[in-house]
């Protein structure tokens, strides 16, 4: 145990640098900001969203399909 | 019970191996209300895998077309997990072979979007689309 340990450390000059006062600062608007603003509210539209995409099958995928497709004609006769 | 239940099955399988044996063309196999919609250009094939209604017509040939939109949009995205490719990209595989497979005097809609009556020869198919 040394004798540094025993003796009540001095207080630091300054508090806090001004770059972390400044950080505190920050942090204490913005949770003042979330705690006034409270719930966020979103309302949904009544028509369903559709989203149009641009329909881009590309022929390889096509072509790798056909085989299968013809076969499911034949499978299911009554839906074609 | 249980004995009808197993004599219906067997009876079903019959007439599933039947229907492989003969595999009659799908013309044979519609029911006659649909199949008759079709050849009066009523109902056509669509680019996406559907059928859409030509103009307008009554609520059952409607009925008809959606009833048939319903199952094959069932089958089609049975298919396309099995095949691992998005439902829409086997639709549009099955559009293409559907209006290859069209008959003449039947309606099919055409790379521009607009109906067209297949004739005696080739129909006008998308880029991606094989020939048959």
């Amino acid at each position: 145990m040394t004798s540094a340990d025993l003796t009540k450390p001095a207080r630091r000059a300054h508090m806090l640098s001004m770059g972390k006062r400044r950080a505190i600062a920050g942090v204490m608007v913005v949770l003042g900001s979330t705690l006034a603003g409270g719930c966020v509210t979103v309302n949904a539209p009544a028509e369903p969203i559709v989203i149009e995409l641009n329909v881009n099958i590309t022929q390889e995928v096509v072509y790798r399909l056909a085989d299968d497709v013809r076969q499911n004609i034949d499978e299911n006769p009554e839906i074609f | 019970m249980a004995m009808n239940r197993i004599l219906a099955r067997t009876l079903l399988g019959g007439l599933a191996i039947a229907g492989l044996a003969l595999s009659a063309p799908a013309a044979a196999q519609r029911d006659p209300a649909y199949q008759s919609a079709r050849a009066a250009g009523q109902i056509g094939e669509k680019m996406d895998g559907y059928l859409g209604v030509v103009g307008s017509q009554s609520a059952s040939v409607e009925k008809i077309a959606s009833d048939i939109n319903i199952r094959r949009r069932e089958n089609y995205a049975q298919k396309a997990q099995e095949q691992g490719v998005t439902l829409q990209e086997y639709a549009i595989t099955q559009g293409c072979i559907l209006i290859a497979r069209t008959a003449s005097g039947e309606k099919y809609q055409a790379p521009d979007g607009s109906w067209q009556t297949r004739g005696s020869g080739p129909p006008q198919l998308h880029s991606r689309c094989p020939s048959s």
